[in-house]
């Protein structure tokens, strides 16, 4: 089982998912594969700050809904062609994500996590606020339009948007990968494991933590972007604290500290829903619960410690 | 900063008249001492005595009151934490602070940290630059394996490994981002005797070989007088001997802090 971790595993997993829906799936199979790679990219920007660097973010949906509304109200006011808005979204999230970083160093662990909380509170209200309504809409929120496929390109709406999610995706994922895989992945493990201990070793703490929490809300927010132009709308009350512990569900199912995770916590954030609601129209919500107690009972080091077991390798990370 | 003349060819490190209080209590009452270059210079006392103070004043973790602390000619009072290992401080931690989850490689690979400066988008875009640093860090990995007899480990998590070995770890991390000096923080502590008697041949040949300098505090008298060849005695936060290990040993003012007064009760 040594396939899961060789170098080539990435690169066919990604030549699957490229071809195999193509082939295969209906467009509301795709519509919702397209959400699991957007909430990959979530996940794993989740992943980056709470997983590697140890702080607890139960508000990324916050950025989430940044990423979303920018590209939105760059479509829908400006006419910008959705692909455009995802460097905006990056910048601002990123920006956006600095800034919350700031205050945050000075906040541990579950104080951290319930600041971060009361983001996810108030994201929905600031979205509503009376003064942004000409851009955001307001409780209306905003509509856009599905692209279709560049260059006549034989491909419906949904299987070009598969694509393009798919492949900002890779980038993304290809990106963390080198970046954990590194100097500055093993900075950010280390001040999670003993601060003290990086320190002494050279590492400016809270240089790593703001930057962390702006790459963390980069991430999360292209993801924001992507998911509005899939889901083709943006509305406050999508984005609250459910929507912010969807993604730390996510991530701890997944595996923390695992970019392999963070695919897997995004399956299940999309399909398990859906499963539980076919074992039990009546009470779906206790089915959900019910499976991930299971989840974490039989897998307390998430998905990714799956394919670990099975390929006989101890977790480093 | 104040940049003293004597870089390059005074003392590696100058400790002059540190006083460290906490709130009303005096726990460095204006030490001085030296660390010459490549010497293993001891720092001894009782529980209380202000070592530990000492040894978190020069590694940055306090911030001392009046004195100043000069590494290589410059002062270091005031720098942040993270700069000491950038000038040439290494250290370990009395109750080994590992990074459990990583391996023994990737916690001896971020003790090279502060040889590379690429940053989140260097690393991301893998260039050159972070590809350069990266081949750098492993510089003196296997060497340092072999030195500190880690190899069959290297692969494996330090979170579960004995104790002794997780010391050789620590060692073996601070060493890898090539410090001048070495600040030991209780290195025997926890260690069984046959582990305590390899430890101060090990120092001697850590020194010789990587020509750096050593600050060992230690409680363990019989490695700290084998192995330094000063050592600086401290009681209530005040030098009371400095000088060889047997002109320590002969201070009677070192006799009576660690026997007490008991000489004066028997005769008494």
């Amino acid at each position: 089982m040594q396939f899961f971790t060789s170098r080539a595993f990435p690169w066919l997993f990604l030549a699957a998912a490229v071809v195999l829906p193509l082939l295969f799936a209906s467009d509301y199979r795709l519509f919702q594969l397209t959400m699991v790679v957007v909430y990959s990219i979530a996940v794993l920007g989740l992943n980056l700050l709470t997983g590697y660097n140890g702080q607890v973010s139960l508000g990324n949906g916050a950025f989430y809904a940044i990423g979303a509304y920018t590209t939105a109200i760059l479509m829908d006011k400006l006419g910008l062609p959705y692909w455009a808005t995802l460097p905006f979204s990056a910048v601002i999230c990123a920006g956006v994500g600095f800034l919350i970083g700031l205050p945050a160093l000075r906040l541990g662990g579950m104080y951290l996590a319930l600041t971060t909380f009361a983001l996810a509170v108030a994201t929905p209200q600031l979205l509503k606020y009376k003064a942004f309504e000409n851009y955001t809409g307001g409780v209306q929120g905003v509509v856009l339009d599905k692209p279709d496929a560049p260059f006549g390109l034989p491909l419906s709406q949904d299987q070009w948007l598969y694509l393009f999610c798919l492949a900002v995706g890779a980038l993304l994922f290809a990106l963390a990968m080198n970046l954990v895989r590194g100097r500055i992945g093993r900075a950010m493990r280390a001040i999670r494991d003993q601060p003290l201990a990086a320190e002494a070793m050279g590492i400016d703490i809270a240089m790593f933590k703001t930057r962390t929490f702006a790459l963390s809300a980069m991430f999360t927010g292209v993801a924001g972007s992507l998911g509005a132009i899939t889901i083709q709308f943006v509305a406050p009350d999508a984005f609250g604290v459910p929507l912010s512990l969807t993604f730390f569900v996510g991530m701890v199912v997944g595996g923390g500290a695992s970019i392999g995770g963070a695919v897997m916590g995004a399956l299940f954030i999309q399909f398990i829903p859906n499963i539980a609601d076919e074992i039990s129209k009546a009470a779906p919500g206790a089915v959900y619960g019910l499976l991930l107690i299971a989840f974490m009972f039989l897998l307390p080091g998430g998905l990714a410690s799956l394919i670990r077991i099975l390929s006989g390798k101890k977790r480093t990370a | 900063m104040p940049t003293h003349p004597d870089r390059g060819t005074g003392p590696l490190l100058r400790v002059t008249d540190l006083v460290m209080r906490f709130g009303g209590i005096v726990a460095l009452g204006g030490v001085s001492f030296d660390v010459e270059r490549g010497q293993i210079c001891g720092l001894i006392g009782p529980n209380g005595s202000g070592k530990t103070t000492m040894f978190n004043c020069i590694s940055g973790i306090y911030r001392h009151g009046r004195g100043d602390i000069v590494f290589e000619g410059r002062s270091t009072s005031g720098l942040p934490r993270h700069r000491m290992a950038g000038l040439g401080i290494g250290r370990t931690f009395q109750n080994v602070a590992l990074f459990n989850s990583m391996t023994v490689r990737d916690n001896m690979l971020v003790g090279a940290h502060h040889r590379g400066s690429s940053g989140f988008i260097a690393n991301a875009l893998r260039t050159g630059q972070s590809r350069a640093e990266e081949a750098a860090a492993y510089d003196g990995m296997d060497e340092l394996l072999d030195l500190l007899d880690l190899r069959s480990v290297a692969d494996q998590p330090a979170g579960g490994l004995p104790f002794g070995t997780r010391k050789r770890i620590e060692l073996a991390r601070a060493l890898i981002g090539r410090p001048k000096l070495l600040l030991l923080d209780e290195p025997a502590g926890g260690l069984n005797h046959g582990e305590v008697a390899e430890l101060g041949d090990l120092f001697r040949r850590v020194r010789d070989h990587f020509k750096l300098s050593i600050l060992l505090v230690e409680h363990h008298m019989a490695l700290v007088m084998s192995v330094s060849e000063k050592v600086v005695a401290l009681e209530f936060g005040m030098k009371i001997a400095e000088g060889t290990p047997d002109e320590v040993r002969n201070e009677p003012e070192v006799i009576r802090a660690y026997l007490g007064d008991a000489a004066d009760d028997h005769a008494a």
